[in-house]
């Protein structure tokens, strides 16, 4: 067993790994960027080094830097988390070469995977289902129509090395098809530096539902289960569940070996995520493989009563899968919201800052994995997670009221966060009947709000003098309510109205 | 003490005076049964006539916000002793208005000169924070007096970043 692990990454998902180390008595060394000194995995971690500036680029994603913390700190493995290094098989080739152990696949099983046009020839070879398109990139919008005639419309373009909906086209018809081709090309340029794109036929209201695998490094795969990832904005997923509401035993089973034939055909080890999309008569087809451990991780934990990232660690050290598939039993369901520093009232856009109260849920059936806590200024520069609250019960409707309540007593205060956005998804009808596809919340958003009932603003005005008398310094008269710190308090007024759109760079899965 | 609040947009009269065992409470002339403990700061336990609620208050630079439940309320709050509060009332809406950075960030684009004239809604500057994009629009008709911000620069919420008159 390892003596020492580096984690490269932050946030809660970094103290998610250190408190796996500690429990499996490893040492865990943090990395720190120059905006993380007085982050929480800083503060958890055995050791803490100092990588660079806050710009991810010269920080998280700087794999030399990484790599010499290593080696001063004498770690014998790295876990790189999701997002930043964790599915760059240049890092995992540089830990290979530095002699440190990439706690994750080969990096040959992830350049396979990184690659979604390679992937998918692999993926043919071994008789993986998948949406009818083209294995290989277009060469001409000539060969677009053609292939896009075959197949039907709509159609969708995508990036070969992409993700987060960077470099993705819907296309209805035929006279759409040739300006969607240039768009995604250059766009996907921009982002990726590869201009190659490939065509899928839509599949119109899909659910996207994805299977965990877990390799060990003796040619043993299993299943752990399906996540139910529906529930997205922006291609990001915002609440995810396990089991999903539409897959039975049987179609478990089914989905399960095909994602074991996907692993095994990547020569695949540790931990890894087989991406579906599903249609309306459940057909499901291959998407993509994820070659890390997913953010929702935790609700497939619930249900299986494993731990994945201990068995990540002791996959890496070269231990055997200690239970066979026939082992593997779920039971009860779990559901996972992604608490993020966004603005609800602002078309969702970040809301760093400092969080200036905080109040978090306990209780039956909670687990909270959090990075945040009070007094801390979330940065801006990263991704805006804080942390992922999961409800657990023995169905899917306690699973619900446990979250829902568990909602209630969660308070974040000083930022605004997207809290009241799953009160709305848990009450809504739809999706307490497992109504989703991935068009889900985009319709819910864009239709009517709860009607909020403000029955209590007599107990707020009343609340309010209590605040002030208590703490007359900062409660009272008129503009004087503002923060004592605030310079700028007459006749002046911040101008919050007017995001704009943008997409987020970082894509988590 | 007396305090003028307004929930929502809505004005109340409220009368506070700790007693020997609670309170008294009079919100627009009704006497209310009320007690509260401050259970930290900015957490409020009140029960009032036999109902508990839990309120937690949220400050920042430029708002006052309760929480009851679920449920947000804008407060404003005055002493209607004090001239201050009266004077800044008055003054409300008129005069030259700063442009504050709503969060830290980076500024990104300035979008108009200092002198030129700009409308209500009409973006002066953009804002970079967390990889999104942030317009910082004017909050009135006018002149914009001062661009203090610069392209490229970090800024902490609260900086201001143009003077619009």
């Amino acid at each position: 067993m390892f003596k020492k692990i580096l984690i490269a990454n932050r946030g809660e998902i970094a103290v998610r790994v250190i408190r796996a180390c500690r429990e499996l008595g490893i040492t865990s060394v943090a990395v720190y960027s120059d905006v993380d000194r007085a982050s929480l995995h800083v503060r958890k971690a055995d050791e803490a080094y100092h990588i660079g500036p806050p710009a991810a680029t010269e920080s998280y994603l700087n794999i030399a830097q990484i790599l010499e913390v290593a080696k001063r700190s004498d770690a014998d493995a790295i876990h790189p988390g999701y997002g930043f290094l964790s599915e760059n098989a240049k890092f995992a080739h540089a830990c290979r070469d530095a002699g440190v152990k990439f706690i994750g696949p080969s990096p040959a099983s992830m350049e396979m995977m990184g690659s979604k046009t390679r992937a998918r020839q692999q993926m043919e070879k071994a008789e993986v289902p998948f949406v009818p398109g083209t294995s290989r990139g277009l060469e001409s919008s000539a060969q677009a129509e053609q292939v896009a005639e075959t197949i039907g419309y709509p159609v969708m373009l995508k990036a070969a090395a992409g993700g987060g909906g960077k470099g993705m086209r819907l296309v209805h018809a035929q006279k759409e098809l040739k300006a969607a081709l240039e768009a995604a090309q250059s766009e996907a340029e921009r982002a990726f530096g590869d201009r190659e794109v490939y065509i899928e036929k839509a599949i119109v209201n899909p659910r996207h539902i994805e299977m965990q695998v877990l390799a060990d490094e003796h040619g043993n795969t299993v299943y752990l289960g399906e996540r139910e990832c529906s529930i997205q904005r922006r291609h990001q997923k915002v609440l995810e569940e396990s089991p999903s509401p539409i897959v039975d035993t049987e179609m478990r089973r089914r989905m399960g070996k095909v994602a074991v034939r996907v692993a095994q055909a990547a020569n695949y080890t540790n931990a890894g995520t087989v991406e579906f999309l599903v249609d309306q008569n459940k057909n499901f087809y291959f998407l993509e493989m994820n070659t890390r451990l997913q953010v929702e991780h935790p609700v497939t934990e619930l249900i299986t009563g494993l731990d994945l990232v201990h068995l990540q660690i002791r996959i890496a050290a070269g231990e055997k899968l200690p239970f066979r598939q026939e082992d593997i039993h779920l039971r009860g369901h779990a559901i996972e919201c992604r608490i993020y520093a966004e603005d609800p009232d602002n078309n969702y856009f970040p809301s760093p800052g400092k969080i200036t109260l905080l109040l978090s849920p306990s209780g039956p059936g909670i687990r909270r994995d959090s990075g945040m806590y009070e007094g801390w200024t979330v940065p801006v520069d990263y991704d805006p997670l804080l942390a992922k609250l999961i409800g657990y019960g023995t169905d899917r409707p306690q699973a619900i009221s446990r979250l829902t309540r568990a909602l209630h007593e969660y308070f974040v205060g000083g930022i605004k966060t997207n809290i009241s956005l799953f009160r709305r998804i848990l009450t809504d009808a739809d999706f307490q009947s497992g109504k989703l596809d991935t068009g889900y919340l985009d319709r819910l958003l864009k239709s009517k709000p709860l009607q909020i009932e403000s029955k209590d603003a007599q107990v707020a005005a009343i609340a309010a003098g209590i605040f002030a008398f208590f703490d007359p310094a900062t409660g009272v008269a008129g503009d004087a309510i503002s923060s004592p710190d605030s310079r700028n308090r007459i006749d002046s007024e911040i101008a919050v109205s007017g995001w704009k759109r943008a997409a987020r760079i970082e894509g988590l899965g | 003490m007396i305090y003028d609040v307004t929930i929502d947009g809505k004005n109340y009269r409220l009368e506070l005076e700790r007693a020997e065992r609670g309170w008294h409470c009079r919100l627009d002339g009704r006497e209310i049964q009320m007690d509260a403990v401050l259970a930290r700061r900015d957490v409020l336990s009140v029960l009032i006539e036999g109902k508990a609620y839990e309120i937690k208050r949220e400050r920042t630079a430029t708002d006052l916000h309760l929480w009851v439940g679920d449920v947000r309320y804008s407060a404003e709050l005055r002493d209607p002793r004090s001239l201050r509060s009266r004077k800044t009332a008055a003054a409300d809406g008129t005069g030259p208005r700063k442009l504050l950075a709503p969060m830290p960030g980076k500024v990104v684009r300035v979008l108009v000169g200092e002198q030129e004239a700009v409308s209500a809604g009409q973006s002066i500057l953009v804002v970079e924070a967390m990889k999104m994009q942030n317009e910082i629009k004017s909050p009135k008709n006018g002149t914009v007096q001062k661009i203090v911000a610069t392209e490229g620069a970090n800024v902490n919420a609260g900086d201001v970043l143009a003077i619009v008159e």
